[in-house]
């Protein structure tokens, strides 16, 4: 076995019951070392369950997944080892300083003695914090705890990280910051699962694996996403009354979707329609005033809507 | 759009409050117009839910003036909570209340009469899509189901205007997609809404946005124009392998700033007519020839980082 090509994650058929609820269904999924991954469903879609799966703490009723090349099932102990985690909620200690949390957290990861100062130094570097070791953490900026965080994260080199939502709510600048330091990381080697809602976040990931109702139901690069995910073309339509334009597009022939996007409509329609063309007749024919149509590049929101709405349609039909 | 040519729905005059030595708020200005989406946008702590907090008439300002729907919010703040709504991030939700409970106990709170509550209430429940549940306990509701519930019952007493702070945080992409819809249902009906969200992809939905940086609004005016008042262009360059090539396109001339996105590239230039060959001719020494360089729309997030600049974080 080459650890260098075997993927860092991989799970084949992982699958877990509550019950008579199914939460993850025989989901297969491999992420190389070094690769930056989203995942991202809707709240219930099994995340959460699969990433407790990941870090050893669920065992799988089926199926199995290794991270760091260590058994989730039968090497659950190993696995937490090697693995790093880091939720919004940063889990700091605001009333410890800077220093305090690291060493807290250094114990906590069981880092060795003589690497820790060695740690600790390498995490204050990358927080951009040193000088500021004994400020108390609740009173540094949203940027710096966040980056604090990370550090407390990997004091121990985990080869791979789970980050849930991480950058939510910080200060745009801060948040690239943070960004590039995990892509930093990831050029070492190490391999993360950034679990979130924001679709803003994703697009920082190399490859995202989407995921509705427990199952895997696309995984690619934004831009792969953003080219096929839609199975048409978006168009943006100024128009008013926005809402008798929507009655007038939905269920239109070669009309996909058609949703209120600000103050217009993003449109999709089908490759072997009518197009662009037939809209403006559509939309006079209910009395809207129509303006400018454009062609406009889908955003991975638009995909991530409609596929997972394309699911519940499937369900609904079947 | 129908906008009224009276008074506007919200206006604020040199707004301010400190807390102790902490300046949260600073001569903040800005008009909402009737039937307008205005989003309060940037990072927690840039005073968004301050603001919020006093336009809703719930903290006091130091300084300034607010009116919300013609009446004077210092002055008057109870009478302006009959034509406002304000939906904090931590909307109080019965959870051991069925939905219809929740709903009544509010219509209770603001006063509505018992003969409106029913046509009232079901006719919010059937924009929400939650129609059916009537007797869900609220604890058992999906998130996105109870944020669709606290705005059902912000709005049982059907205000004119609706402050939301932060109301789709946790809240999945879907179930935002429908929560939006809402909105938009009810500025039809000539309900204005200000929201406050650290989300730049949601800020993209209003129709202008105030930008809040350390207290202060810093820009003001429409997402288009946001975008286009943005100090040059943005490119966006695809190509295997993108971290190589950052510091290559960071030290050349004309490139303003470097974004290491996951398969790609965002490069803001200073002008993309003279920089886009340049940019092309770079990839094109290194053999990178496949590469997709295109000038891009900026996001909101772009903007706000070019117009603010390298803030202390």
């Amino acid at each position: 076995m080459n650890p260098a090509t075997e993927p860092a994650v991989a799970a084949r058929g992982l699958s877990k019951r509550f019950g008579a609820f199914v939460a993850v269904d025989h989901l297969d999924l491999a992420i190389g070392r070094g690769e930056v991954m989203g995942f991202i469903g809707p709240n219930g879609a099994g995340k959460s369950t699969t990433i407790r799966m990941f870090c050893g703490l669920l065992a799988p009723s089926a199926g199995s997944a290794s991270v760091a090349g260590f058994d989730v099932g039968t090497q659950s102990q190993r696995v937490r080892e090697h693995i790093g985690y880091m939720s919004q909620k940063f889990s700091l200690y605001g009333d410890l300083t800077v220093r305090e949390n690291l060493r807290f957290f250094g114990g906590i990861y069981r880092v060795p003695s003589r690497e820790f100062a060695e740690r600790t130094a390498f995490a204050m570097r990358m927080a951009g914090l040193e000088g500021r070791e004994d400020a108390l953490v609740a009173t540094l900026a949203g940027g710096w705890k966040q980056r604090l965080a990370l550090g407390c994260a990997i004091l121990h080199r985990p080869p791979v990280l789970f980050l849930d939502e991480p950058t939510s709510g910080v200060e745009p600048q801060a948040r690239r910051q943070f960004w590039d330091l995990i892509h930093e990381l990831a050029a070492d080697g190490v391999t993360i699962l950034v679990s979130t809602h924001y679709m803003d976040e994703a697009e920082y990931c190399n490859r995202i694996a989407l995921i509705d109702r427990g199952r895997l139901i696309a995984v690619g690069s934004p831009t792969e996403l953003r080219a096929h995910g839609l199975g048409g073309e978006l168009v943006e339509v100024a128009c008013e009354p926005l809402g008798a334009a929507i009655k007038a597009l939905a269920g239109a022939p070669g009309v996909i979707d058609a949703a209120i996007f600000g103050d217009r409509l993003h449109v999709v329609l089908a490759a072997d329609g009518p197009g662009i063309g037939g809209l403006p007749g559509l939309l006079q024919a209910r009395g809207v005033r129509g303006g400018a149509i454009r062609s406009v590049a889908p955003s991975l929101e638009d995909v991530f809507v409609r596929l997972v709405s394309r699911g519940a349609d499937a369900r609904g039909a079947a | 759009m129908s906008v009224d040519t009276g008074e506007p729905a919200v206006s604020v005059q040199a707004l301010g409050k400190r807390f102790g030595a902490v300046r949260a708020v600073h001569e903040v200005a800005f008009t909402v117009a009737r039937g307008e989406i205005f989003g309060l946008v940037g990072p927690d702590g840039a005073g968004k839910t301050t603001t919020m907090r006093m336009l809703a008439g719930v903290l006091r300002a130091d300084s300034g003036q607010i009116r919300v729907d013609g009446v004077d919010v210092l002055a008057d703040p109870e009478r302006a909570k009959r034509h406002l709504s304000y939906m904090p991030q931590r909307f109080g939700l019965y959870e051991d209340l069925s939905v219809a409970e929740n709903i009544f106990f509010y219509a209770e709170l603001f006063g509505v009469p018992r003969a409106q509550r029913i046509s009232r209430s079901s006719e919010l429940l059937r924009a929400a899509g939650l129609a059916g549940f009537e007797r869900r306990l609220a604890g058992q509701l999906s998130g996105g189901m109870k944020q669709k519930l606290g705005l059902v019952c912000a709005l049982i007493h059907t205000p004119r205007v609706l402050l939301l702070d932060e109301p789709t945080t946790g809240v999945d992409p879907v179930s935002r997609r429908d929560f939006w819809a809402i909105l938009y249902e009810l500025r039809e009906t000539g309900v204005s809404i200000v929201m406050a969200t650290a989300y730049m992809d949601e800020a993209e939905r209003c129709s202008r946005l105030a930008l809040f940086n350390a207290g202060e609004v810093s820009h003001c005016d429409t997402p288009a124009r946001l975008k286009a008042a943005m100090p040059g262009a943005l490119v966006s360059i695809t190509t295997a392998a993108p971290g190589a090539l950052r510091g290559v396109l960071a030290g050349m001339p004309g490139v303003l700033g470097v974004l290491l996105m996951g398969d790609r590239l965002h490069v803001r230039v200073d002008d993309a007519p003279r920089r886009l060959p340049e940019l092309r001719a770079a990839l094109g020494a290194r053999g990178l020839t496949q590469a997709r360089v295109e000038t891009i729309e900026p996001g909101i997030e772009d903007v706000f980082v070019a117009l603010l600049g390298a803030t202390a974080a």
